[in-house]
């Protein structure tokens, strides 16, 4: 059993900080994600649950030991890089055998644990190679194999996809889950693709400037985003973002056009805000989802299309503001032509314009 | 008229073919031909005096050549592995070294900026018995009373020799390992350390056979200069006490100069040679096995 805790983490270098007392709980087989962009200390977080970078402040417990002066090797995890991180000269074989080789364990033990992360991986007919021979999907492989050899009690994860080309990424997205289900122990995985994030994770934690901004199911962070970074952060196409202010009990958008606000949500008169609403919410009529009860209708020309093949993405501008709408069962549309758009509210966002909070209660 | 007959392209290397076929290919003939002779320089006429493989067979004969040869291939190894120990502890250190690091790297080259005659007589008088450096250290420290005949001794003789040939060179290892430390992937050292590694079994496992193309490319380098000592030797014992520390090439000039036997000397020449290509041959091929298991390709 091994759950992970942060206590009010720190990370300075120098004086600069880097990551800002943040407090997480992962519980024992929990898959969860660290998503930002570059830069937001998500790296730098597990690197210090990994015992590679010190910890600055704060408090790291894996399962019920304090962690935080432990060195890497007595903590008991193992960590897949980005970059695979394998031993090039020796032989896959020894690459997964290596830290039960250092454990001082014995011969056959070793040959056993080795054969069966090699079948789970699909590795056996690769063990007498060397990692200069194998592709990059391969090499991934080995180093998730090496991981998994010794049981340890939380896999850490680095961006360890980002070096694959996409189709290959798909594939190791659905090998990774697969393993997680398998083996069942605590994963920490890091990312800045908010795909795999939404994909992989049980919770995601979006984390920027070295703070974590939400932490969620996918769905949580999907559907109920706390502020306007993790909105246009999470989903894709990014949530479409239009300045408004709320005035006479309606929503008025820059050019004037007037909405009905959003219901759930407390905006008060005369606030700014940013009026949120995904590609998946707003769709010409005719190619949408059945209407539901807060439905707003906006005119708009298209100005380019990207035909995905069930759907097409519009293009469009709306009271100035570049707007991507979706268009279920998709007919050819001509750039310039004006389309009738239903704006699902009750599945919409408003913002606070100066926080970027959510306004919905 | 004149007219140049001769093609450009020749016209333009020949300079080139002119001074090579002066500087390397006629004396490497000649001295060829000179070691199948009876050539003595104080006697030019005996350098047409063939005599066939007569020096050849006598080298191969000589116990004195032998010892020679023994004696450079135990310098070899003795100063190849001390080198390489110091080597990687100094550029293991200095890696580590944040602050100066470039002022260090500076200072570590200094030994090599000596001459090496130069070095020999510091390290002759550091030795000497009398008024050395070291007997007088050793003497005022009360470790011993007596004055301990480093260069008269012929085993001692023989370390000091190590000792000089080690402090010149010994930088030589530390800059190249250096150069190799600087160019390990991290990665794998902190998979390393993850993978429940001490730093010694990191060091081991990890950082050490990344390092090995380095030690092996110092160790080619290295093989060349020492198989071929002469200056340091001669300076410091002159190949004695009584040949005691008589290498390859102090026996080679004596025989050559003193005793003006050229055609000899230059027969053991040319067995000496194969020593030096057998040496560089055997460290390429470690290279290239290293290189190799690292898949850094051929």
């Amino acid at each position: 059993m091994a759950e992970v805790v942060l206590r009010d983490v720190v990370k300075t270098y120098g004086a600069l900080p880097v990551v800002h007392a943040i407090n997480l709980d992962i519980a024992h087989g929990e898959f969860v994600v660290l998503v930002g962009p570059s830069g937001c200390g998500k790296s730098t977080t597990l690197r210090m649950i990994a015992g590679l970078e010190d910890i600055s402040g704060g408090e790291v417990r894996i399962g019920d030991r304090m962690v935080n002066d432990l060195p890497p090797r007595d903590r008991n995890i193992s960590m897949v890089f980005q970059n695979y991180a394998l031993y090039p000269h020796m032989t896959v074989r020894e690459n997964l055998g290596f830290s039960l080789h250092i454990a001082k364990r014995s011969k056959p033990e070793i040959a056993k644990a080795v054969a069966e992360a090699a079948d789970i991986l699909s590795l056996t007919p690769l063990l007498d190679r060397k990692p200069g021979q194998l592709s990059g999907g391969q090499r991934q492989r080995v180093a998730m194999g090496r991981a998994i050899v010794r049981h340890p009690d939380v896999f850490l994860f680095d961006e360890p996809l980002s070096n694959l080309d996409a189709k290959l990424r798909t594939q190791m997205r659905v090998e990774i889950k697969r393993l997680h289900q398998k083996v069942g122990t605590t994963i920490i995985y890091v990312t800045h693709d908010q795909v795999e994030a939404m994909t992989l994770a049980d919770r995601i934690v979006i984390m920027r400037d070295g703070h974590i901004v939400q932490i969620g199911t996918p769905l949580e962070v999907f559907e109920r985003p706390v502020n306007s970074f993790v909105a246009t952060f999470i989903g894709s196409p990014p949530m479409n973002l239009m300045p408004a202010t709320v005035t006479g009990g309606a929503l008025r958008l820059a050019d004037g056009t007037a909405l009905p606000l959003p219901p759930g949500l407390s905006a008060h008169e005369g606030q700014a805000v940013q009026f949120g609403v995904r590609a998946d919410n707003i769709m010409p009529e005719g190619h949408s989802l059945p209407p539901t009860a807060h439905m707003a209708h906006v005119d708009m020309p298209v100005t380019l299309t990207e035909p995905l093949g069930t759907e097409t993405l519009l293009f469009g501008t709306l009271a100035g503001t570049e707007v991507q709408a979706k268009m279920l069962n998709p007919r050819p549309v001509r750039t310039g032509e004006v389309l009738r758009f239903g704006i699902a509210l009750d599945k919409c966002h408003l913002f606070d314009a100066e926080t970027g909070a959510s306004l919905r209660v | 008229m004149y007219q140049m007959r001769l093609p450009p392209w020749l016209v333009l290397l020949l300079p080139a073919f002119v001074i090579l076929l002066a500087v390397v290919a006629i004396p490497l003939v000649l001295s060829l031909y000179s070691s199948f002779t009876a050539f003595q320089l104080t006697r030019p006429e005996t350098i047409t005096r063939w005599i066939g493989t007569f020096n050849y067979g006598k080298a191969m004969g000589d116990a004195n050549f032998w010892a020679a040869f023994g004696r450079a291939v135990l310098l070899l190894t003795l100063a190849l592995n001390l080198e390489m120990l110091l080597g990687l502890g100094l550029a293991v250190m200095v890696a580590k070294v944040t602050l100066g690091q470039r002022l260090l790297r500076t200072m570590m080259m200094f030994p090599m900026m000596f001459s090496p005659i130069l070095v020999g007589f510091q390290f002759k008088f550091i030795f000497n018995d009398n008024v050395g450096l070291l007997n007088n250290a050793l003497q005022s420290l009360g470790l011993t009373d007596v004055a301990i005949p480093w260069l008269v001794d012929g085993n001692l003789a023989f370390l000091a020799i190590v000792a000089a040939e080690v402090w010149t060179s010994t930088s030589v290892f530390a800059i190249l390992i250096l150069a190799g430390i600087f160019a390990i992937p991290q990665d794998p050292v902190e998979a390393a350390r993850v993978d429940g590694c001490t730093p010694w079994q990191t060091f081991r496992y990890v950082t050490l056979p990344f390092l090995m193309p380095f030690i092996y490319i110092a160790m080619a380098i290295r093989s060349l200069d020492v198989a071929r000592a002469y200056d340091i030797v001669q300076v410091m014992t002159a190949g004695g006490p009584a040949r005691r520390t008589e290498l390859l090439w102090t026996l080679i000039g004596r025989t050559g100069y003193v005793d003006a036997r050229m055609g000899y000397a230059n027969a053991m020449g040319y067995i000496a040679i194969l020593l030096s290509i057998v040496f560089t041959v055997y460290f390429f091929r470690k290279l290239t096995t290293a290189r190799t298991s690292l898949g850094m390709g051929d």
